[in-house]
């Protein structure tokens, strides 16, 4: 009952001033973890936004952030993509490495077996831009890692529900 | 109201400060408190022209916040303030807070500095919204003019609506200029905001059965019935008297079952009673009604309780599972809910299982024989229990309203005051706010003019916002402020000496105000009592004088409020007054706790 779990959320909010100030003060507040939190307004017409949040705590305390968000004022709905249904989680990441010679091949070749693009390139570097389940991206920032690995800029996760139906 | 005002209007072209005046009027706001400073000025000069709307000066934003509570605890309608920028705005943050902790629903309209000097550290500026976001059910700053009638409509049925709490709406100076069209409550509605309140059929059938078949149940109930006004508090009372099984209350609920009910067993937590404890760690089925399992009341969370199965209403649901995990949720407005009960139980004709009640009764009997409210008399000293006696005595038969402020007396009137209806009482629980007292008893008695409204205070509290007693001979306001003077913040000492070893560390006042002549230096009445002899009689007068009182009461310095649940102890651990000679032994664990 008290093993830690990673659950992503989405929250979808009215797109007024303070709302992503709201959610974040309450998960601060109580002292929820953030792992990851990416927003953007996805209805311009309706002024909706739609806040997608990985954290991790006990079920107890998963049910209370659920509960939590969804007494805001601003907050619609919100879904907990790891119980509620099947759904579909992916993260892009920009991947920044240096180096000559046989390591830049490597890097190259790890790539594309990844699938990254390179977005940026100069003779001694690559911007790579890959996507991907979070996992995916991990590993590939592991393999870079003794290949010239030099910085990392994440979007953190956004989700959506598998099938014909919406969120 | 103003019968112009209320109807539903035409949109109409007016400034903004007008537009602030004439939501409050469609609101059916009769008293604002507040306090003017250069953010406002616009509001404040459209209240000028303004006459059918009360004004209290309060002497400080807090007082403002708080007495704005006092009125809504004891009205039921929206408590309404309003205050400057900056320090105005800060100066509210404490009743804010208060208000959230306790669900009482509060609009407060703070100035701001015009838009274009927003984010430019200008003169009284602060970030109102940032600072009150978490102290507040909803905020907002209202940067167009046209979306202030709107946002002053939202505010009134945010605040008064779902669980009720404060919000702040911030204006800028320059939209309190502003002219833009106003538009009446009646045309807009909040886009997405639906409080749920009826309860779920399925979720009643449930419960009425469980209640049915409990053997040893208890009614666990708390501000949640008073918040769904005093039709709830009838339709608990119907409960109990349809099924026959005791009730106890926490701190905000009392009222909402009379104190000389039957089936009442007092308060229950920390300084409940030993029987309303000891019933709910027995009982085998718990029906908690408007309550949130406070760490107040239950004691050590894994020894709460631990036979029962439990049933909880409440009308937010963040509050399911949050520190007790329940069997039975039911999410919905209190009065509806029990009104749901009601008519399930009788339509069904239930009948509760007699011979378990009987024995059940029975063992709640023997708790209540060892008669934990008692304390020891000693010649010559005024028992702060004594004075909480006579206090009640004496005014038992007026129509009275109480607020507290925070600490033993609290406690003691908690204990020891009888209340036989809701909304009679007003005490900060969840923050507990010294200070809450004084100013809540200028509200109270803003919208109860001809009742009896007493603070029952400590000499700690009381001078944390003693000068709204300036504001209480403003306004002819004949609040009685009741001293229980011990000259140490009591419950700290009392922590001290169960806790700490005795070191009593800053909790002794080496100097006190006369507060005799202070009530005298404010154009109040001074009283004082230091024998038990003379106590009636002061209290009479200060009963019979109708102008604000100051009551000195001198009592034991050093007596202790019982009984107590020790920190990190659960129910069936408490200490009684007689057994205060024995050790007491805390947990390390239950030392961390507050």
């Amino acid at each position: 009952m008290n093993r830690i779990e990673r659950h992503t959320f989405a929250v979808l909010v009215d797109n007024e001033a303070g709302v992503l100030a709201r959610v974040v003060g309450l998960f601060s507040g109580r002292g929820y973890n953030i792992e990851s939190l990416t927003v953007a307004e996805v209805d311009a017409e309706a002024h909706t936004s739609r806040i997608t949040i990985v954290t991790s705590g006990t079920l107890e305390v998963l049910e209370q952030i659920r509960a939590q968000l969804g007494r805001l004022v601003p907050v619609q709905r919100v879904v907990d993509w790891t119980i509620d249904k099947p759904s579909i989680e992916r993260e892009m990441a920009l991947v920044k490495v240096t180096g000559t010679g046989e390591k830049r091949v490597e890097a190259l070749r790890m790539a594309e077996a990844f699938r990254a693009r390179p977005v940026d390139t100069t003779h001694t570097s690559f911007v790579f831009e890959i996507t991907g389940a979070p996992a995916k991206i991990e590993s590939f920032i592991d393999l870079m890692r003794p290949l010239g690995l030099v910085e990392v800029s994440r979007t953190g996760v956004v989700a959506i529900s598998r099938g014909p139906d919406p969120m | 109201m103003d019968k112009d005002h209320a109807a539903p209007t035409q949109a109409v072209e007016m400034t903004g400060a007008e537009m602030i005046i004439r939501a409050l009027k469609d609101h059916g706001v009769s008293h604002i408190f507040g306090y003017p400073g250069g953010a406002v000025l616009p509001v404040y000069d459209a209240l000028f022209a303004s006459n059918d709307l009360v004004h209290v000066l309060v002497r400080h934003e807090q007082g403002a916040t708080h007495a704005a509570e006092g009125y809504a605890r004891s009205t039921g309608k929206p408590g309404v303030a309003l205050v400057t920028s900056g320090p105005g705005a800060t100066n509210a943050v404490t009743g804010l807070t208060d208000a959230l902790m306790d669900s009482i629903p509060l609009v407060v309209i703070t100035g701001q500095v015009a838009t274009h000097l927003i984010g430019n550290d200008a003169f009284q500026e602060a970030d109102t919204v940032g600072i009150t976001r978490p102290c507040t059910k909803h905020n907002w700053l209202v940067k167009d003019i046209k979306d202030l009638p709107r946002i002053m409509h939202e505010a009134f049925q945010i605040a008064t609506t779902g669980r009720p709490g404060p919000v702040v709406v911030d204006i800028p100076k320059d939209i309190q200029f502003k002219k833009g069209m106003y538009v009446s409550p009646t045309e807009v509605a909040h886009r997405t905001y639906r409080p749920r309140t009826e309860p779920d059929a399925a979720a009643i059938e449930k419960a009425v059965a469980m209640m049915a078949a409990a053997q040893r149940p208890i009614f666990y109930t708390g501000g949640g019935i008073i918040n769904a006004g005093p039709a709830a508090s009838e339709a608990l009372r119907e409960l109990v008297a349809l099924t026959g099984f005791p009730v106890t209350s926490t701190l905000m609920g009392l009222g909402a079952y009379p104190a000389s009910g039957k089936a009442w067993l007092g308060m229950l937590g920390m300084h409940g009673t030993y029987e309303a404890n000891n019933a709910m760690h027995d009982c085998d089925l718990m029906i908690c009604l408007g309550a949130r399992f406070d760490d107040r009341v239950t004691g050590r969370v894994d020894g709460f309780s631990p036979g029962s199965r439990k049933i909880h209403l409440d009308i937010d649901a963040s509050q399911i599972n949050k520190n007790v995990r329940v069997d039975l949720p039911i999410v919905a407005d209190a009065r509806k809910a029990i009104e749901a009960m009601v008519r399930l139980w009788k339509a069904k004709k239930c009948k509760p299982d007699a011979a378990a009640l009987q024995a059940w009764w029975s063992r709640i009997d023997e708790w209540r024989a060892r008669d934990c409210l008692a304390y020891r008399q000693v010649n010559g000293l005024i028992k702060p229990q004594y004075a909480i006696d006579r206090l009640y005595a004496l005014t038992r038969d007026r129509d009275v309203y109480v607020t507290t402020e925070v600490g033993q007396h609290q406690m003691w009137a908690a204990q020891r005051f009888k209340f036989e209806q809701p909304n009679r009482w007003m005490t900060s629980g969840g923050l507990g706010t010294m200070g809450y007292g004084l100013p809540a008893a200028v509200g109270v008695q803003m919208a109860h003019p001809s009742s009896l409204v007493i603070d029952i205070a400590g000499e700690g509290s009381v001078q944390m916002t003693m000068q709204e007693m300036s504001t209480a001979v403003q306004y002819n306001l004949p609040i009685k402020i009741f001293i229980l003077n011990n000259r140490y913040l009591g419950m700290v000492r009392q922590w001290q000496q169960l806790l700490h070893g005795g070191r009593y560390s800053h909790s002794y006042s080496e100097s006190l105000p006369d507060f005799v002549k202070l009530a005298e230096a404010f154009g109040c009445v001074g009283l004082r009592a230091s024998k038990p002899s003379e106590l009636d009689a002061r209290i009479q007068e200060m009963i019979d004088v109708r102008r604000p009182v100051l009551f000195d009461c001198l009592v034991d310095e050093k007596e202790n409020c019982y009984p107590m649940i020790p920190s990190g102890a659960a129910h069936n651990e408490m200490i009684l007054c007689d057994a205060e000679e024995e050790s007491t032994q805390v947990s390390d664990a239950g030392k961390m706790l507050v």
